[in-house]
This record gives C-alpha cells, structure tokens and sequence, in this order.
C-alpha cells in the first residue's frame, strides 16, 4: 500500500498473538497483515474483542502473559521487532513508537507529577538538561492547546478534566517525534465536541511531522473522517483492507456491510436499529471455515473451508468466499 | 487545612475524654489495692488510715473529679508503689520503649516493603512464593514463642552470639539514656527489635505485595512502559509512590501498638520499657499508674494519627485537595 513507492513505517506480516490461558488457546490476533506508510493513517476497527488492541500492543511488544506473539514479522523500518531484545525494544518504545490508550483517566499516574511524568519519557531517550526537557514538555502542551502550560507542568493529573488528560498523553505520544503512533481507541472515552478537537489536533500533528499512525476504534464515522487506509478486523483476522472511501462506499465483506449499516442514519428515524445477528464467536474455540459464518447473510456450504485473501477489481484484500463485489477474475491475492 | 486540623483536634479532645471516664471506672473495678499493699498483720485502723491516705475512702465520682482536676494540671497521681509521680515514671521507661520500637519499625519498612514488591512482581516465583510463606509464619506463630526461639537460637545454641535481655550499655543522648548508640546497647536491642518486627514485617509484606500486584495491572503502569521508561523506574517511582500510600497509614496505626503493647516482647527479653512496668502494675495493683499509662497511650495514638493524616496528604494530592476544601 506504499503508493509513492518508498519503504513503508511499518509492516506486519502474518502476525499471530496468542494466550495461553487454562481454558485453552485463545488467537486473539491470528495471522493478519498490514502496512502504514509515513504520515498515512490505518484505521484499525472492529468489535470488541476482535483483537484491535492486542494488535497494538503486540507491536508495542507489551503483550501481557499469558499471551505472547507465537508468528509473524513486524517490521519496523526495515527492523523485525519481533526479534529484538527487551532492552532494545524499550529503546524503540516512547522515541519511535508511541502509543496512545483508550481512557486518559487512567493513563497518568495519580500521584506523579505532570511535567514528572513528561520529563521522564524524555529524558528516557535523550541525554539533556531537565530544562531543556521542561521546555520541549511545555512545548508540546501548547501544540496540543493546553493554555497556561506552566500551570499545567505543576499540576496532578486528578485537576485535570478528561479531555485535558487526553490531550496531555498526546502530547507525551508526541514529545520524542515519534515516526509511528498506535491511538487505541484515544477518543472512545470523551464527548463528541472533545473528540472532534482532538482528532483534528491529532491529524495536524501527523500531517505536520510525516508520522504514521494506526488509529484503532469501533467507531466508523471517526475513521471516515480521519483515516487513509481501513482494516476491518473480525475474531483475530483481518477481513477487508483498502482505501477507506472504497470500503465504507461498497463494502465486499458481509461483516463490513454489516457494521456500517449498524450506523443510525438521519432518515432512519422511528424504524428499528439495524443489528448484525447473533454474538463474536468465543476465540477459544473457533468455528472451522469463516468465523463470521454463522451471523452472515450471504454464507452457504462453500463458507466451510477457510476463506482465502483475495483482491477485488479495485485493488482490496478481501477474506472472503462470496464478496458482495467484484473480484480480480484470477481469484487471487498479489 | 486550618479548618481541617482544628476539627480532627476537636475529635481528639473527644475521644481523651472519653477514655478518661472507661480506663478510670475500669480500674476501679478490678479491686482494692490496699490488701497488696499494707502488711499482713496491720489491724484495722491501720489499714483505714492507708485507705485515706490514698483517698480511696471517697465515693468514686469524687475521686474521678479529683483524678481529672490532677490531669488536667498535668498530674495523673502519685504511683502506690514506687510513691513517685506515675507519669514520669511511664516517661522514664518511655525512652526505652521508643527506641525499640523505632528499631522494630526500620526493620519492618526496610524489609517488608523490598520483599513485599519482589513478592508482588513475581507472585509465581520461587522468591516470592518463599517470601509468603515466610510472612504467614510471621503472622501465625505466637509473638512470645518467636522471641523464646530467637533466644533459644541466636543466645543459647549460638552461645550468646546475641545477648538475651536487657538493655546493655546505655549513653545519655540529651539526657536520657539511650542503647542504639553503643555497640552493646545495639547488640542486646537486636533480638527484641526482630521479635517486635515480625508480625509488622509480615504485615507489611502482604500490603506492599498486593498494592504492587494492583499497581501493575494499571494502565499507567502500562503506559509508563510504553514511555519507554526503565524497569528500574516503572518499579522505584511509578509503583512504589502508589503503594507507599496504605503502608504509611497501617504503619502509623501500627507504630502506636509497638509502642504501647510491646509488653509480650518486653517481657520476654526483660527490656525496662514501659510494657514490663505496666504489667508489673498490674500485678501490684497500682492503679494511679494503670490509668496513666492508659491515658498516655491515648494520647500517643491520636498524635500519631494526626501525624499520619498529614503524611498521607504529602503522599496523595488528591486527599490534598479535598481537605482544603473540608
């Protein structure tokens, strides 16, 4: 998906996360693939459960036991992480890579200070003077548009209102200039006025600095607005993959069709919410052949074999046996 | 905070008062200490007349109101036995006490905390497996039998590797004399102190142990790491600060057990604080210094108390910010 041709910031290749649990083996993440290039935003969705998250932490390398990635390559820049020593994952974690989590008010740490929880992600990575560092902090509260930074720097973060939270982790995310950001569902938790503000803040800052971004969320109105590329994720896998006009216009995956007509429309007003059926399979034991067999509309008998990747006539990966749109007429993946 | 502090005092005055009318009424019930205290064959005028002097001839409202109208001059009577002031005798063996429980609580901090995190980090490793097990015999086994086997071990199979009672050499620190300052004064505080920090010690341990296991699991610990900070970081001062708050406010309730109930240990090791002279009392029946040995510890309990609120306020910002708003 590198259009201009050039390596991408990352790519993951066959990615497998799964945890070992007593029940049994749970493929929270089992064998997708995907590219960011620079200053591209992928928008991850899916329901919950789908393994959005576990994609992103797996790339973070903090994955929590029981799981761990059992395959695939994660390259970074040319570099596989999968294969790197904690030591020099840590090194990547925070400069290169920065992540984002879904509840602000849970990501700072009540008893620290702001600028002591700033100061530390920078000087971590970098070998300066804590003013200088102070700086680069009060810096970055601004272009996040914190008003009174130094304030701010002083406060703990229970003064804070949510949205304030949120921005001041952006802010962290953006403090080493970070060539990749993982935003796990960053706005999910903050009111629809915030959200806005904040994803627009988030945009500039990559369009700004040329950083990709995977931006993971259930919510396709906050892709469609932000997003360049969309991967669609179902029970561990990835199910369609494009560009995300394409997908949201004519989606070839029932599952995709499926969610954005579960999107309450203007002129749907007084008729019942449209609902995909039935439950997220249990990942501990999945069904053989597609895993959304049994909710889909259009699955039949050929739906019991395990759904190849193929590629529509407009160029995108789609896991499916009966896409509702055309596909290459070879049938397979490039 | 003013507002704060002057209403928590408000309580203390409360709870003193209180506690001046149940300790006095107790004691008094537990009988007369005329018949410990005169000789045998002293006939009955003999006997009436020690009955007056100690005033216990007085209905005991008015020797409750004599009692308070003392205290409250700073004098809570004179000992029946020793016929000295009861309240600098408990101050003359105070300093003792203190200096043991002060031992006993470095031990319990210094060990408890370190072992408690290892014990939290990794809850299924050898090391903190160990470390639990360890803390429940600490828990379980009678206070007494612990200290007669440290003494067993370390002053009779190790032939007095570490003396067994006592205070040992003593040095005037300002005027009071002190042990920690010698070498043998230290020696014979050592097994006392162990004996007296265990139980915190494991106390400390499961705190520390579960406030760590919680503080993980924290998405800001999570998201520490993801900072890219050290182990070493994520453990010493993200973590650490977090569990630091509970171990403060048991410890500070704690300190004041140590140092008003160390009597089981000062007994055992014979350590001339103020928990031998209680129980001494007791057995005398020498009440003016029951009550004011009771009414000293109360008074303790809730300065330390106070003490521990402020503490907790350097520690949390959030209970800061409400209490300025109290």
């Amino acid at each position: 998906m590198t259009s201009d041709g050039g390596q991408p910031t990352l790519s993951v290749r066959g990615l497998k996360t799964h945890f070992f649990t007593r029940e049994g083996v749970v493929k929270a993440v089992n064998g997708i693939s995907f590219d960011v290039a620079p200053g591209e935003v992928l928008g991850l969705v899916g329901e919950s459960g789908s393994g959005k998250s576990i994609t992103g932490f797996s790339v973070l390398g903090l994955v929590d036991a029981p799981g761990r990635i059992v395959e695939g390559e994660i390259l970074f820049q040319g570099r596989d992480l999968v294969k790197l020593r904690e030591d020099e994952l840590r090194k990547l974690r925070g400069s290169k890579i920065a992540m984002i989590f879904q509840d602000p008010m849970m990501t700072l740490n009540p008893v620290l200070r702001i600028d002591t929880q700033m100061v530390e992600a920078v000087l971590a990575h970098r070998d300066i003077s804590r003013e200088r560092a102070l700086e680069i902090c009060r810096e970055a509260l601004v272009k996040v548009g914190i008003a009174a930074p130094d304030e701010r720097l002083v406060s703990y973060p229970h003064q804070f209102s949510g949205g304030m939270r949120q921005r001041v982790a952006i802010a962290i995310a953006f403090l080493n200039e970070p060539d990749l950001i993982i935003a796990d569902e960053p706005t999910t938790a903050l009111d629809v006025t915030i959200q806005g503000q904040i994803l627009y803040e988030a945009q500039n800052l990559c369009r700004d600095t040329g950083t990709a971004m995977i931006w993971i969320t259930h919510d396709l109105a906050v892709v469609a607005g932000l997003a360049d590329q969309i991967s669609v994720m179902y029970a561990g896998r990835i199910v369609e993959q494009g560009s995300v006009e394409r997908v949201l216009d004519a989606p070839a995956h029932p599952y995709t069709a499926g969610l954005i007509g579960s999107v309450p429309g203007r002129n749907q007003r007084g008729q019942r919410l449209f609902q995909i059926p039935g439950m997220t399979p249990s990942l501990l034991n999945l069904p053989d052949g597609c895993a959304f067999r049994s909710r889909c509309p259009q699955a039949d008998g050929t739906c019991d074999v395990e759904p190849p990747e193929n590629r529509t006539r407009d160029g995108r990966l789609v896991r499916c046996v009966r896409p509702l749109v055309a596909q290459q007429t070879d049938g397979t993946a490039a | 905070m003013l507002v704060y502090f002057l209403r928590r005092l408000g309580q203390s005055l409360l709870v003193i008062a209180a506690m001046a009318v149940l300790v006095f009424i107790g004691v008094y019930a537990i009988g007369s200490p005329i018949d410990m205290m005169i000789a045998p064959d002293a006939d009955q005028a003999e006997m009436e007349a020690a009955i007056a002097r100690l005033g216990l001839d007085k209905p005991l409202w008015e020797q409750f109101f004599i009692f308070v109208s003392n205290a409250l001059q700073g004098d809570l009577g004179n000992s029946f036995v020793y016929a000295t002031p009861a309240a600098e005798l408990i101050l003359s063996k105070l300093p003792a006490t203190l200096e043991l429980a002060f031992l006993a609580l470095v031990f319990a901090v210094f060990l408890g905390v370190p072992l408690g995190m290892i014990a939290g980090l990794k809850p299924n490793s050898i090391a903190g497996k160990t470390i639990m097990t360890g803390s429940i015999m600490g828990f379980s086994l009678p206070n007494f039998w612990q200290g007669m086997m440290l003494i067993f071990v370390f002053s009779v199979i190790l032939r007095g590797f570490l003396p067994s009672g006592g205070r040992g050499e003593t040095v005037d620190l300002l005027g009071i004399p002190v042990s920690f300052l010698t070498a043998d004064g230290l020696s014979h505080m050592l097994l006392p102190a162990i004996n007296l920090a265990l139980f915190k010690t494991s106390l400390v341990i499961r705190l520390a142990r579960a406030g760590t296991r919680e503080a993980a699991l924290q998405d800001y610990v999570k998201f520490a790491r993801a900072k890219g900070l050290s182990e070493r970081r994520i453990v010493l001062v993200h973590i650490a600060k977090n569990i630091m708050i509970p171990v403060v406010t048991i410890l500070g309730l704690e300190l004041g057990s140590m140092i008003a109930f160390a009597v089981v240990t000062e007994t055992v090791f014979a350590w001339p604080g103020m928990g031998k002279l209680l129980i001494d009392s007791i057995q005398a029946l020498d009440r003016p210094v029951v009550v004011a040995y009771l009414m000293l510890t109360v008074f303790m309990f809730i300065v330390i108390n106070l003490v521990v609120d402020m503490l907790y306020c350097l520690l949390d910002p959030r209970v800061r910010l409400s209490e300025a708003k109290a």
